[in-house]
């Protein structure tokens, strides 16, 4: 049957070398397709590495703790009566997958013969005298050149530059060309296509998502201004968003919701022992969540001749970096306690500030939420991430002069405005949907049942 | 006799079936009760294509003035047109008997029945045999349909079996049905003389291309003087006058022979479907993408299992078949990336939709058009009918579909049926550089067209 080359996976642009943390899996062990076969270190992240084959992990060539350029062969699956002796003898040849090179059958059919670097490749263009094979790209982020309008003095010269995409996604011309103009970002998107390349459907099929980057250099003083090259994460911002905004015709919904009844039932949460702690927008997106369920029309992606509507809600969770955004995906919620919202929101949140997400974490959002609560903000509008037909976003819970029964009171409050993608809905069926998420939030006995 | 894989039926589907199972190292059976290479290459494509080239040089002789070639006179032999046509078909059908040889394909002459799971009983010159397979893969193809109430008898009433066989041509044939074998016998049949009129119950020829290929094609064909009526009902066939009368809505036409051209049906009965519990639908065997029927080793390929009813679609999937039995994991076919071609003059080759139906699936379209006019190679030949148009996505360059007629349309299509494989887009055309003077330079030229950079027009 099948051999599977496992090999050391691009997880960004720029990925010339991984490093391998831990293999999670050992020689001899029963693999099925999408185990998690090892975990890896790129200049990113931590990534885990899934298998995409099925068989046996006949053979491990990179062990944990050493690292490996992009491509390399590093373990071989197959059945145990598999000669995998060609495939090993092929070792030092670096595969040109983007991801793995999949699809069972695949490998032995494939016979790159490339020109295979005599030893491992330098990743630098530089032609120094060659190093001993260590990769350029350092586990901690390496900084981007700002172009600054003043003499560099003393900056040493960056390992890798940014601008220098080294790395070749695999994909067709067609998908690079809808990413583009959809804002997917090719590196998060596995192929299906011959040997791993990403072809339309994979596209199509991906929701947007955003990469995490190095962070940009540190500002130097005592000049008047810089251009900052863009990070990788504002790049795809920059080109996402315009083409949110320009063909998806927006329309607003805001409301007030009154969270003193929220604020309290927080408050009595959080004093439990032994309960997680249970934030605002952890009420939000579980108000989200059950109001989605009953408006359908709302969790929907137009798609040009149809309009898809999802049955389950995986909600994005806009989470600020300090280059950009990022918009990590809590699947399922309508099937998720609060509780159960508040610790797996907690952990995605805490491992999208530190880029340990999961390539899959990063993608199929059927809505999202982005809250500025924490800035202070009264009230904002979001811009939609495509193909998601609608964005909440959430201001912060203001103590307000409230008229109550009769009398002047203190009171809290919430703007929340819905950005609705008028194509796939209209602003009554918007309107309805804030209604029912306002009357969760204030009746928020009913987040528990 | 037991063997990994029976194979029923040797035509283009069996045949390659047969031999990517010997490839991959299984002992193979191929059941045949005509002779190897089915009607592809006894009756259908490759026969076909000896009478179009026939009918070609006939064409030629015609137009040797133009070359400044005085003739005295020629004398065009259907009969031997014919024969040609039968030596060919019988190079290609030993081909395939090489074929087996070379792969230790055993070939077995009868008629095979699935009798169970691993059983096929083929009925023979040499008595009755099973056969033991741990697969089976049923290629049993098609047949020519007629309308209801009207029997083919070869004689007055022509299917294209007995055309392709037929020496003596007739002096006035009606063809019904406009599709590729409709038009494809109007031609020769006019190459030779013989009065041609077509009948079409949709409105127009060759209705599952693209409509402005139709108007080309008739245009050409109103040239050489072939009639053609669309939108027209036919109520009755019967003998009559100078053999056979047609009752249309439009009137009673009369000709010497009438050939049904009105499609082809898969032939599943007789094969032992029903007991074993194999899942028809719509009188097509239904597949999975492994081309696996609803009964679990039992394969089915080609025409049998549906639409589009060619050659090279069985081809394919004999070759998904063969690899999914060997234990490989084939790649599904692409239905929606099988290039059609009729081979009259102006030949007719497309791939993808139509305009009309990009249009219809909500896709904002720019076409691209070039005419073999412009096209230096075309004008040095002589043969500048036709066009190549091109129909692609606006926002992506998508090559949603390409539509060609004209010479040699039939060979040019294939650039672009691999560039949708690779889902290039018009970029990628258009930075290919194609040699000059080539017919395919008018679809690079239709392509930069879509991209309203066309050089030539």
């Amino acid at each position: 049957m099948a051999v599977t080359k496992v090999v050391m996976p691009k997880l960004s642009e720029a990925m010339e070398t991984g490093k391998i943390i831990k293999w999670l899996k050992k020689e001899g062990d029963r693999i099925q397709g999408g185990d998690i076969l090892a975990e890896i270190e790129t200049d990113k992240a931590d990534v885990e590495m899934e298998a995409f084959g099925a068989g046996v992990l006949r053979k491990v060539l990179v062990p944990a703790g050493e690292k490996a350029p992009v491509g390399t062969l590093i373990g071989v699956i197959a059945e145990p009566g598999d000669d995998i002796a060609a495939v090993l003898a092929s070792a030092p040849a670096p595969a040109p997958a983007a991801a793995g090179v999949g699809a069972a059958g695949s490998a032995s059919a494939r016979n790159d013969a490339r020109s295979a670097p005599p030893a491992a490749p330098t990743p630098s263009a530089a032609p120094a005298p060659a190093p001993p094979p260590r990769p350029a790209v350092v586990s901690t982020p390496a900084p981007a050149a700002p172009a600054v309008n003043a003499p560099a003095v003393g900056i040493p010269a960056p390992t890798a530059p940014t601008a220098v995409a080294t790395g070749r996604v695999k994909a067709s011309p067609l998908a690079k060309k809808i990413a583009a103009q959809a804002g997917v970002d090719l590196r998060l998107i596995r192929g299906t296509g011959p040997g791993g390349r990403i072809i339309r459907r994979d596209v199509d099929a991906a929701a947007v998502t955003v990469t995490a980057v190095p962070a940009a250099a540190p500002t130097v003083p005592a000049v008047e201004y810089e251009d900052r090259p863009l990070s990788q994460i504002r790049a795809t911002i920059a080109k996402r968003l315009p083409l949110s905004k320009a063909p998806v015709p927006h329309f607003y919904v805001t409301s007030e919701v009154a969270m003193d009844r929220a604020w309290e039932l927080r408050e009595e949460l959080n004093a439990l022992e032994g309960q997680p702690k249970v934030s605002v927008n952890d009420l939000v997106v579980r108000a989200c969540a059950l109001a989605l369920l009953r408006h359908p029309g709302v969790n929907a992606s137009f798609q040009g001749e149809s309009i898809r509507v999802w049955h389950r809600a995986h909600i994005g969770i806009a989470v600020a970096l300090d280059d950009g955004l990022i918009t990590p995906v809590l699947r399922d919620c309508q099937a998720k306690s609060l509780a159960q919202i508040a610790v797996e929101a907690r952990d995605l949140v805490e491992r999208a500030r530190v880029r340990k997400l999961r390539v899959t974490e990063l993608s199929g959002a059927t809505f999202s939420i982005s809250n500025l609560g924490m800035y202070d903000v009264v009230e904002f509008s979001a811009i939609i991430n495509p193909p998601e037909g609608a964005i909440l976003a959430v201001g912060s819970v203001r103590r307000v002069p409230v008229v109550d029964d009769g009398g002047l009171g203190v009171g809290r409050r919430m703007a929340l405005t819905l950005s609705c993608d008028h194509r796939a809905m209209d602003g009554a069926m918007g309107a309805r949907f804030l209604q029912d998420v306002k009357r969760l939030l204030e009746e928020p006995l009913r987040l528990l049942v | 006799m037991k063997v990994d894989v029976a194979v029923v039926g040797t035509g283009p589907g069996g045949y390659v079936a047969a031999i990517r199972c010997a490839q991959l190292g299984l002992s193979v059976a191929a059941v045949e009760d005509d002779r190897p290479g089915g009607v592809c290459l006894n009756w259908g494509c490759i026969p076909t294509k000896a009478l179009l080239r026939n009918a070609e040089v006939v064409n030629l002789f015609g137009r040797a003035a133009e070359f400044g070639i005085r003739l005295a006179g020629f004398e065009a032999s259907y009969a031997e047109a014919i024969q040609r046509s039968r030596r060919v078909a019988d190079r290609m059908s030993k081909g395939v008997e090489f074929l087996f040889r070379k792969n230790k394909i055993t070939l077995v002459p009868g008629r095979g029945v699935l009798k169970a799971r691993g059983a096929v009983e083929v009925s023979g010159p040499g008595g009755t045999e099973t056969i033991q397979a741990t697969s089976a893969i049923l290629a049993t193809g098609s047949e020519p349909k007629s309308l209801p109430g009207v029997p083919i008898d070869e004689k007055t009433v022509l299917s294209s079996n007995g055309a392709v066989r037929n020496e003596q041509p007739p002096k006035s044939i009606i063809v019904i049905g406009a599709g590729a074998v409709g038009v494809e016998f109007a031609d020769v049949y006019a190459s030779y003389g013989v009065q041609v009129t077509i009948l079409e119950a949709l409105p127009r020829l060759v209705p599952l291309e693209d409509e402005e290929v139709s108007k080309e094609l008739a245009r050409a064909f109103r040239r050489r003087s072939i009639e053609m009526k669309t939108g027209v009902k036919v109520a009755s066939v019967k003998p009559g006058g100078a053999g056979v009368a047609v009752e249309t809505d439009a009137g009673r036409l009369e000709a010497e022979q009438v050939l049904m051209a009105v499609g082809r049906a898969a032939k599943v009965t007789g094969l032992g479907l029903e007991p074993l519990g194999v899942r028809l639908d719509r009188g097509f065997v239904t597949v999975s993408p492994r081309m696996e029927t609803s009964v679990p080793g039992v394969y089915a390929i080609g025409d049998m299992v549906g639409p589009p009813l060619l050659a090279h679609k069985a081809m394919a999937e004999g070759v998904v078949a063969a690899e999914a039995i060997a234990g490989r994991d084939p790649r599904p076919l692409d239905y929606g990336n099988v290039p059609a071609c009729t081979y009259c003059r102006p030949q007719i080759a497309s791939i993808g939709v139509s305009e009309a139906r990009a249009k219809e699936n909500g896709r904002e379209v720019s076409v691209g058009r070039f005419p073999f006019t412009a096209n230096g190679k075309a004008v040095a030949l002589g043969d500048t009918e036709g066009f190549v148009k091109v129909v692609a996505d606006k926002a992506t360059g998508e090559i949603l579909g390409v539509h060609i007629v004209g010479p040699e349309a039939t060979e040019i299509i294939h650039e672009f049926a691999v560039g949708r494989t690779v889902e290039a887009t018009l970029e990628e055309v258009i930075h290919t550089i194609h040699a000059h003077p080539t017919l395919s330079e008018a679809a690079l030229e239709a392509t930069l067209g879509a991209l309203g950079q066309a050089i030539h027009l």
